[in-house]
């Protein structure tokens, strides 16, 4: 805690709009990913004085279209937790990014700076505790809609989102257990080391199992398409159903911000986080004997730039995802959560422990 | 158990498939017309709103008969012995007014009989298909020539021709009787 109070703000104030931002722009990604996947051009008609600047300002005329819509709240309502719910939706997913490293530390007048804005031991523990939360927002928003219809979407969320939580954190003990740490930072600097001199000691050449079963429990997580029974817009029931103006939106976000969430975790844990390939604190050292020797401060815009190119990959591949794949029947989520990703989850961790042993 | 791998193997190897079709639909060239600004090039026989020449039209009745929804209203007023109206382009005499060619577009069916029978050609089919309007009048399309009162006027000299053709048939008929009755008459006389 040598931190003053205005460096943790400033650091707030960065990550806070680093995933604000990615969540409205992940709007307009969404409708250009799928636009560009068949054969369209994409929603490109919101213009402000004749500049169209293809299509980015449709986020923008959404945000106002929620904002100005009437929020509606059925007669019958709970009124309290009504107002309450899409507010606990967007809360625990925005405090998760509190424990992700975007970078090393930073030197500023003679001030260490560690970006990362909650230093915490436990990160790994507080993000599957985040997680854990995030479905009282759906399921509290559903029961007190008072209708049955929310009500189904909801229960199908509490299903799916426990169910899968399940595995979401047994994917990953494979990794906690060859990183022996749970402090994310630790993590990032762990993968650090190179293999044969050259390879990155990323997390997903030891776990690539581990990698695919995250990302897959991940998804699931952020309940879009393919994993979108608790929306099920085909079926017409879903959580967010009496929800209308800027409570749908908050809803809305949540799905995007969980898509930032579930890429920043996969790159912390699988893809050295703010690593960039031979980037040492002081400068580039290159196998093959090169050297550039940098500034601290170029290396930390190095590393947080790193950060946001990996995350803007796993956007991009989750909303190919997204747009590829078909949804799942309830009883599908159901059966390849508990009979699929759980029992090989089990068998990760036994095989990478066994190999843990043998190569000690 | 074997069933269990298979279908994990199955998995993987359908996504995969479903990922390497995203991958290189994604480099295809959209194929998306940006409507109001650029249009796709109708085909040479492409059907679109009904348009008339009505110095070319014989008045003849043909489209409006052979109309499946009867959208295409025509009336007409004969021409006085003296008038000359001409004849249309094909060589075809005009012999009639044409006070009203009205055609419902809203009607239309768009099957382009009409223009087939049409023996001076000068009903067809032109490009334009954006006919959507605000108000079900306007999508009755008025190719008349005439003007409402000079179309009255027409209407009532034919009218005024009929009646005053009525009445000197009536009055023929009448003598005719009258004439019958003397003859028959003369010849009880007789």
């Amino acid at each position: 805690m040598t931190e003053s109070i205005g460096i943790v703000l400033g650091k707030l104030a960065f990550v806070l709009l680093f995933v604000l931002n990615f969540g409205g722009v992940l709007t307009w990604v969404e409708r250009k990913q799928s636009a560009l996947m068949q054969d369209r051009i994409g929603a490109n008609r919101a213009a402000i004085f004749g500049f169209r600047a293809i299509g980015l300002f449709h986020g923008i005329a959404d945000a106002v279209k929620m904002f100005t819509k009437e929020s509606f709240r059925p007669a019958n309502a709970e009124k309290f937790i009504f107002t309450l719910a899409p507010a606990i939706s967007v809360f625990f997913a925005l405090i998760g990014f509190a424990v992700i490293p975007f970078g090393d530390k930073l030197l500023l007048g003679g001030t260490e700076i560690n970006l990362q804005l909650a230093p915490l031991n436990v990160g790994v523990l507080y993000l599957f505790a985040v997680a854990g939360m995030a479905v009282y927002g759906v399921v509290l928003g559903a029961w007190a809609s008072r209708n049955n219809y929310a009500l189904l979407g909801g229960l199908r969320a509490a299903a799916q989102m426990i169910s899968y939580e399940v595995a979401l954190g047994v994917s990953i003990f494979g990794c906690i257990m060859i990183y022996q740490t749970v402090d994310l930072q630790e993590i990032v600097r762990w993968q650090g080391g190179y293999w044969g001199g050259w390879l990155p000691a990323w997390g997903v050449f030891l776990q690539p199992v581990g990698f695919i079963l995250f990302l897959t429990v991940g998804i699931a997580e952020t309940k879009r398409i393919p994993f979108d029974a608790p929306e099920g817009e085909s079926e017409i029931i879903g959580y967010n159903l009496e929800y209308s103006g800027m409570g749908f939106g908050m809803f809305l976000l949540t799905d995007f911000i969980e898509t930032v969430m579930i890429a920043a975790i996969t790159v912390t844990l699988f893809f050295g986080g703010w690593q960039v390939p031979y980037l040492m604190p002081d400068g580039f050292h290159f196998p093959w004997g090169g050297t550039v020797e940098l500034a601290n401060w170029a290396v930390a815009i190095l590393q947080v730039v790193s950060f946001t190119f990996k995350v803007i990959f796993f956007l991009w591949l989750q909303m190919t995802i997204r747009w590829t794949l078909p949804r799942f029947r309830y009883d599908q989520i159901m059966r390849l959560g508990w009979k699929y990703l759980l029992p090989i989850s089990l068998a990760n961790i036994v095989i990478t422990g066994f190999l843990i042993l043998m190569l000690k | 158990m074997g069933n269990y791998f298979n279908n994990i193997f199955r998995a993987i190897s359908t996504i995969a498939v479903g990922m390497a079709e995203t991958w290189k639909a994604m480099f295809r060239p959209p194929i998306t017309l940006q409507y109001p600004n650029e249009r796709w090039q109708l085909p040479v026989n492409a059907r679109g709103i009904l348009f008339n020449n009505v110095d070319d039209c014989i008045g003849c009745f043909k489209c409006a008969r052979i109309c499946p929804v009867q959208c295409i209203y025509i009336d007409t007023v004969k021409a006085l012995p003296d008038e000359d109206l001409g004849k249309a382009s094909m060589g075809n005499p005009i012999r009639q007014h044409l006070v009203r060619f009205d055609i419902d577009m809203f009607k239309c069916c768009y099957c382009d009989f009409c223009t087939t029978v049409c023996p001076t050609e000068c009903l067809y089919m032109t490009e334009e298909y954006e006919n959507g309007v605000f108000s079900r009048e306007n999508g009755i399309y008025h190719f008349s020539k005439y003007s409402p009162p000079e179309a009255m006027a027409l209407r009532r000299r034919e009218q005024e021709e009929t009646m005053t053709k009525a009445l000197a048939k009536e009055a023929a008929l009448a003598a005719k009787k009258k004439a019958a009755a003397q003859k028959g008459k003369e010849t009880a006389e007789a």
